[in-house]
């Protein structure tokens, strides 16, 4: 018993010691972007003493950040809308067609989970040239829903194989064609694994940087990772402003995490363990 | 005579049946198969056969056979870059697998006996994995600053000066500090599938145990090790495949060029200053060279994964 309770502190400290480590940047970070760079350097650690806007006036000013903001919402919220969608119809024929051609194609689709879609970007960009897309939000969307296809189709297939096959066969009797019950039965009841996979899309697209950096110059096209490194890079020996820029890339998803840590944790580990 | 025709009409009216089944199943498939076919496994294949091409621009289209192979394993203008950046990406995945998955372990151990709180550290050591690569490697550079961070500045105040040092401006440091950041970020990855597996062991076990009197750290080596082991393939090739491909955090803590003078030049950063942006100062992308670099970090990726689909199969029939 004594032996369980020593093991206990022991678990506490490092715990607590490893939670010290991640907070601690974090919170100096936000803290920080609201006081003079001389204070930064003075005190870095204490509250902001001489409280200040300056770093998000000038951030919001010089990178605009409205654009940016909109741009990520826009891409991440069609490409998740598309994903959901598209995964889901091809999940659910890969999981209900018993068939050499649907069994080929869900490993075809899984395959992706180990392959990353950067190795074919010299070939995405002149196919987004081509497509005369270069420089717009347009060219992330559908290089996004291909990346989201594989664990779309992994989680999807899955949850739908667990369901209950005599719901299908009696929708069957009842005739139901394969759309109705898509559309009426398998996706209401996907709702959890739905969630789970637009988390991970979300974060995966919405933080982003590598296809934003190789199609994308101009400042309206600009997602917020983009506008981030680039002002970061202008602002590097003014902290105030550096840190202000950081925070309000990092803060909107962290809020939103404290919300829904368990679907966020659910979702971004989606890829190894099921349900 | 009238038997062979009805069973004929049926046969006929199943065979269509069958076929229209077949085309409502392909249309279910059809968008997704040509998004992932068009800009995902096309440009992935076609990447594969630019690499044999040569020429400036966004057409290469000189058919050089293997001479960009060639040039990156032999020629010296590339051969020293490359097996860095081959070199760097191995370190840059050892790292991780070693620090992020042993510190995941420890972590899923200490959370997985039920006590007050455990919720609330599990959450805390997985919110890094959700802000950006990129603001992650931006803060840290700054926090390890040499003059004005953090981290030197605790080290002077306890009276370790000697210990603060340039973390990203030494050639043999700056790689496994940018690593150690990554780490930090990602542990809770491992940590939630290691949590995962050990709840899934039976508390009677873990009691019986315990009841012969064994030990915490034989219980750990003795029961719950063996028993994870297939997560751990799990998280290993993960940490593998996650990690071979990094470019932000580097491109974000030592920039496109890895520096210090390229000591943390992984594939990606050269594939991206080679393929994409164009070396310094010319800019002009070589895409020929930079798709061979792009297929070589392919094929290492599948000889990875196809080894451990052996080694896990292997596994799996011996404990069958």
């Amino acid at each position: 018993m004594r032996r369980i309770k020593l093991n206990q502190a022991l678990a506490y400290i490092l715990l607590t010691i490893w939670s010290v480590i991640v907070l601690f940047p974090l919170w100096t970070l936000i803290i920080n972007s609201f006081k003079p760079q001389k204070e930064i350097f003075k005190d870095p650690f204490g509250f902001p003493k001489d409280f200040t806007f300056d770093g998000y006036i000038a951030a919001w000013k010089t990178g605009r950040f409205d654009v940016y903001f909109t741009n990520s919402l826009i891409v991440t919220v069609l490409s998740l809308t598309l994903i959901l969608l598209v995964g889901s119809m091809a999940a659910y024929a890969l999981a209900k067609w018993k068939s050499p051609a649907a069994n080929f194609l869900y490993v075809f689709f899984i395959a992706g989970l180990m392959i990353p879609i950067r190795l074919g970007t010299i070939d995405l960009v002149r196919l987004i040239k081509a497509l005369n897309l270069q420089d717009t939000i347009w060219s992330l969307i559908p290089v996004y829903v291909a990346m989201g296809m594989p664990i779309a189709t992994f989680v999807l297939t899955a949850f739908i194989k667990e369901l209950p096959s005599e719901m299908f066969d009696a929708a069957k009797v009842d005739g139901a064609s394969e759309w109705q019950i898509y559309s009426r039965i398998v996706l209401p009841l996907m709702r959890p694994a739905l969630a789970t996979v637009a988390i991970f899309n979300m974060i995966k697209i919405w933080n982003d940087f590598w296809f934003p950096l190789v199609f994308i110059r101009s400042e309206e096209s600009r997602t917020v990772a983009l506008g981030v490194s680039l002002l970061f890079g202008q602002y590097r020996t003014d902290w105030t402003r550096a840190l202000a820029v950081l925070s309000l890339a990092a803060v909107p998803l962290l809020i939103l995490y404290v919300l829904l840590a368990r679907e966020f944790i659910k979702g971004l580990t989606a890829g190894a363990v099921k349900g | 005579m009238s038997q062979t025709i009805s069973s004929t009409k049926r046969s006929g009216g199943m065979l269509s049946n069958e076929n229209r089944r077949k085309i409502t199943w392909m249309l279910f498939l059809l968008p997704a198969l040509v998004i992932y076919l068009t800009f995902m496994a096309g440009p992935l294949f076609d990447s594969l056969r630019l690499s044999l091409y040569q020429g400036e621009g966004y057409t290469p289209t000189k058919f050089v056979g293997f001479q960009n192979y060639i040039d990156l394993f032999t020629n010296p203008l590339w051969r020293g870059k490359f097996f860095g950046a081959v070199r760097h990406t191995f370190i840059f995945f050892g790292i991780h697998m070693v620090a992020q998955n042993s510190l995941g372990l420890l972590f899923a151990n200490l959370l997985s006996s039920d006590f007050k709180g455990r919720n609330f550290f599990r959450t805390i050591i997985f919110t890094p994995a959700t802000l950006s690569v990129l603001v992650t490697g931006f803060l840290w550079t700054l926090i390890l600053n040499p003059n004005w961070g953090a981290v030197n500045k605790i080290l002077v105040a306890m009276d370790l000066r000697e210990w603060a040092l340039p973390w990203l401006g030494r050639e043999n440091l700056a790689l496994p500090v940018i690593s150690l950041t990554s780490v930090w970020q990602w542990v809770g990855m491992p940590t939630v599938m290691f949590l995962a597996g050990l709840m899934g062991i039976s508390d009677e076990l873990l009691e019986a145990a315990r009841i012969d009197g064994a030990s915490e750290w034989d219980i750990f080596w003795k029961i719950k090790f063996p028993l994870l082991k297939p997560i751990i393939g799990i998280v290993a090739i993960l940490t593998f495949v996650d990690n071979f491909n990094a470019f932000d955090v580097i491109y974000a803590m030592a920039g496109a060029r890895g520096e210090p003078s390229y000591s943390t030049d992984l594939l990606a950063t050269l594939f991206y200053r080679t393929g994409i942006a164009g070396e310094h100062p010319v800019g002009i992308p070589n895409m020929g060279m930079g798709a061979a670099i792009a297929t070589v970090t392919f094929l290492i990726l599948m000889a990875g994964v196809l080894l451990w689909l052996y080694l896990s199969r292997q596994q799996a029939a011996e404990e069958a």
